[in-house]
């Protein structure tokens, strides 16, 4: 790939825009329709059976209504054999067995348990707010640790680039009403690394183009540095997307969540190392001192 | 010169390969499903004999053994199939009996000198083998009301030595009020008891013309009570989890007042769930002569459903805590019985009462901490979670004390032969020093977990062979290095988990499969820069240095930060999510070494030192 020359810093003012309306759009999401949190976050019980041949879902709807167990939702979970059955708010811990039991006590065809799991109410609201933190946490780390490899308007513009990173991935997870769940916390999470992968790079090279061009503005060597790592960001971006897309295809119902919150992090978070955070240090005035300590008196001095 | 390695660098990038392949290897060999027998009781010895009945009942069921040996822990039978071994599992329970624990495992097929060297596959995770996860809460407020149960008898007896008149004693959550009629008798009792039992402390107060004792445990106290039902619980727990024969359980502690308990390739989990939450002990009471009443006694029902009641008096004897062994039999009317050694402290206690007391009845109490939970609304309109905890008590048998009782006897009066064991199992491991509640839950079935396996796995082949070829297609011969480094990058990093034994999840796969994407990340950072300099008119050789050189710190501070993301990660998260941790950040360590030291040697072997080759990059 050769090097560009695309004037990305000509964009700008379009591309900033564009980011408002999708952080807009995602926070509005968020504020109205909030996210449709999976069991390990509100608490409940889930049952998950295999049936050896397909099954009506009403059938099972009416059975188990009829036994008394209302507020439930039954879904087929990956295939038409395999069905899940959702209680918000159990009371008992031995929901699962119970409800098991009434499926196969039903008993034409053989029905085994795949898996069944129990989330107190307390428990989950816990998972929550460590979730929360955990994000915060990583944001903070990230943040000390950019102000003391590059610089402090480096950190905010990687800070600000990320949370914009998860404020639209978080955002499509509500638009499209998709599950989130624990596993989706941990995309989340590596999204952050991810996209301050690209970030960092694309930093890397500001930050040494200020050292070598001394006479080009600021608005043009930012310009420059993203051309120059445009090829390596693209790329990178490209093998993670084709082994995301094999994960989220052929790596089965447990981790398609999982996988469709890094393959929607991984373009947001290349879309914004290359624009976003760029545009940042633009605005927050990076200026060549900043990096490069002012020359001493003295230093000048012996210049001819 | 440039370019050039020299020969030790060589060597040690072979030595890590040559230990990378050695520790992963373990990983090639599945592991064979398995029968563990082991001995229920202390008496009992799984040896050759045992085996021998056990493999003689296989043939005769027509079931194919792969192998049957002796280990430390008691004896393992592998099968060469999971059919094989759910169809073995009654034949060998049924012929070895109740003295045997016969549970499911998946034991190692590591060869010998590998596991001699420390070598053996990664773990696997609850989601890929199947099994169950419970996390408990003890309640530790109730162990100390408990504790204040117990002392209010050791009070009332004080109180009654010294001729202090009160009229009721009770106890309420976390406070023992004793009501007296007159200001004095208060004052002596506060003198007496504060004296005698320096660990509370005591506050008066008058209310409607009576007076009242309030007496509380100190704060050191009162965590010195629930810290130490948090360590009884975790004892008894792993009595009872080894009680169940389990290979490899895990019971730990978590946060403050938490319990993890894992149980791997466990199927009966409500068998498992009945044992290890069961909170049901004994208790010995005196039945109550007629002129007691008041406080001091408790009328309670027979657990035989037939509505009888007898009056017991509160006071205890001794309870299940006593037991030193217990096991379950029939007695000789076809009965269920349990047949209950005392220790020795328990054993004296009981000969002290019994024989002050030939002729009168002692009741057997059957006691269970349940506990109810109801949704309700609080002040803030969010729905939340009350629990309510209580006992369910009934007498399971009432008999006259014919003579002295000592170490050792019976007790009858069971429902269910089931009944009779798991309670002769809860006595031998020990009570729950508070009660416990189930806060959450995870099966796995075993099908779930191969299947997981299998498209973790499958999936994982495809991303390499997609990544491979594009690296291949776009970079050329440095497409060959990068690959390379690639998929020793992986071997690196399987033998990585093997050697921390860390556990391997779904998410964990998938982390692998990430850092596949992303390991190939700093050789395209190198090879871009190389590129670049090439461009630029740089000589060969030397754009191969300085390409290698520019993009180290570069490759550093992305991955540094990466890693610490993935250390808040491995904080945060708990189960399959702590696995994905482990591999992205394991995979980032490796993924350096590989696309770093690794490719740089292939590109000086194949380019070093050789002038104006061309470069197919």
């Amino acid at each position: 790939m050769k090097v560009t020359n695309i004037p990305f810093m000509a964009m700008r003012k379009i591309v900033a825009v564009f980011s408002l309306v999708l952080i807009l759009i995602s926070i509005g999401s968020l504020a109205t329709k909030g996210l449709q949190f999976g069991l390990d976050f509100t608490g409940g019980t889930l049952v998950e059976v295999a049936y050896e041949k397909a099954p009506e879902l009403d059938d099972i709807r009416a059975l188990l209504s009829e036994s008394g167990y209302d507020d439930i939702v039954v879904q087929n979970f990956g295939s038409t054999t395999d069905i899940v059955v959702r209680m918000a708010n159990s009371y008992t811990a031995t929901l699962g067995d119970e409800v098991l039991l009434t499926l196969q006590n039903n008993g034409e065809t053989n029905v085994s348990l795949q898996r069944s799991e129990f989330v107190g109410a307390q428990v989950g609201e816990e998972l929550r707010e460590q979730g929360g933190l955990g994000m915060l946490l990583a944001l903070l780390i990230v943040m000390v640790y950019v102000a003391v490899r590059f610089q402090f308007k480096f950190s905010i513009a990687s800070v600000v680039a990320l949370t914009h990173d998860v404020i639209i991935t978080l955002g499509f997870f509500s638009l499209f009403n998709v599950e989130f769940d624990l596993t989706v916390l941990a995309a989340l999470l590596a999204v952050v690394g991810y996209s301050l992968n690209d970030t960092i790079v694309v930093c890397d090279r500001i930050r040494e183009n200020f050292r070598i061009m001394r006479e080009t503005t600021p608005y043009d060597l930012i310009n420059e540095s993203i051309n120059q790592t445009l090829g390596r960001t693209l790329i990178t971006s490209l093998t993670t997307l084709f082994v995301l897309v094999v994960l989220f295809v052929a790596g089965g119902e447990a981790i398609h969540n999982f996988s469709m919150a890094l393959l929607v992090g991984i373009i947001i978070g290349t879309y914004s190392s290359i624009f976003v955070a760029a545009n940042l240090l633009l605005a927050l005035d990076i200026k060549r001192e900043d990096l490069v300590p002012a020359p001493k008196e003295e230093l000048e001095d012996e210049l001819p | 010169m440039l370019n050039k390695y020299p020969l030790w660098k060589y060597l040690l990038i072979l030595l890590v390969l040559a230990l990378g392949l050695l520790y992963a290897f373990p990983n090639l060999y599945p592991d064979d499903p398995a029968l563990q027998l082991s001995a229920q009781k202390t008496t009992s010895v799984v040896d050759q004999s045992t085996l021998l009945k056990a493999t003689d009942a296989l043939k005769k069921a027509n079931i194919e053994l792969k192998e049957a040996e002796l280990t430390s822990a008691g004896g393992t039978l592998r099968f060469n199939s999971g059919e094989d071994q759910l169809a073995a599992k009654p034949v060998v329970a049924a012929v070895l009996g109740d003295d045997f624990v016969t549970a499911l495992n998946l034991v190692p097929t590591t060869p010998d000198w590998l596991s001699s060297l420390g070598a053996g596959p990664a773990k696997l995770g609850l989601d890929l083998r199947g099994g169950v996860h419970f996390l408990l809460e003890v309640d530790t407020p109730a162990a100390v009301k408990q504790r204040l149960e117990v002392s209010s008898s050791e009070m009332k007896a004080a109180l009654r030595k010294d001729k202090i008149r009160y009229r009721s004693v009770a106890v309420a959550d976390s406070v023992l009020s004793i009501r007296f009629l007159k200001e004095a008798d208060l004052d002596l009792a506060e003198n007496l008891l504060g004296d005698d039992f320096p660990e509370y402390r005591y506050a008066t107060r008058e209310s409607n013309d009576e007076f009242y004792l309030d007496v509380s445990f100190t704060e050191a106290a009162t965590s010195e009570i629930e810290s130490y039902a948090l360590q009884q619980n975790l004892t008894t727990l792993r009595n009872r989890v080894n009680e169940l024969g389990v290979a490899e359980p895990l019971v730990q502690r978590q946060g403050s007042n938490r319990i993890v308990v894992e149980l791997p390739g466990v199927q009966d989990t409500a068998a498992a769930k009945r044992i290890i939450g069961a909170t049901a002990n004994l208790e010995f009471h005196l039945e109550a002569g007629l002129e007691d009443s008041g406080s001091d006694i408790e009328t309670l029902t027979f657990r035989d459903g037939s509505g009888r009641t007898a009056r017991l008096e509160r006071d205890l004897i001794i309870t299940g805590d006593s037991v030193s062994d217990a096991s379950s039999s029939f007695d000789e009317n076809g009965q269920p019985q349990v047949n209950i050694s005392l220790d020795s402290k328990g054993g004296k206690q009981m000969s002290k009462v019994t024989r002050a007391a030939v002729g009168r009845n002692m009741g057997v109490v059957f006691i269970e901490h349940k506990s109810r939970s109801r949704f309700v609304e609080n002040a803030e309109g969010k729905m939340e979670e009350v629990r309510r905890s209580y006992s369910e008590k009934g007498i399971i048998s009432l008999a006259t004390i014919q003579t002295t009782l000592g170490n050792s006897f019976r007790i009858t009066g069971l429902d269910s032969p089931r009944e009779s064991s798991e309670l002769a199992l809860l006595l031998r491991a020990g009570a729950l020093a508070a009660p416990i509640y189930f806060v959450e839950e995870r099966t796995i079935g075993p099908s779930l977990g191969a299947e997981n396996i299998k498209l973790g796995v499958s999936s994982a082949q495809i991303g390499l062979l997609v990544v491979m070829l594009f690296m291949l297609v776009y970079y050329k011969v440095f497409g060959v290095f990068a690959n390379i480094s690639l998929a020793i990058n992986i071997i690196l990093l399987m033998a990585c988990m093997s050697l921390l034994s860390a556990t391997l999840t779904l998410p964990g796969i998938a982390g692998i499969v990430l850092t596949m994407g992303m390991a190939v990340d700093a050789n395209v950072l190198i090879f871009s820069r190389i590129k670049e300099e090439l461009a630029a008119g740089v000589p060969n050789q030397q754009a191969i240095h300085s390409g290698f050189n520019r993009a180290f710190t570069t490759i550093f501070d992305a991955n540094i930060t990466t890693l610490l993301v993935a250390v808040i990660l491995f904080a945060v998260g708990t189960g399959p999510v702590k696995g994905f941790a482990v591999t992205l950040s394991l995979g980032i360590l490796t993924s350096m070494f590989t696309a770093i030291v690794l490719t740089r040697a292939q590109v000086n072997l194949v380019y070093g030192g050789r002038k104006n080759k061309k470069l197919y990059i």
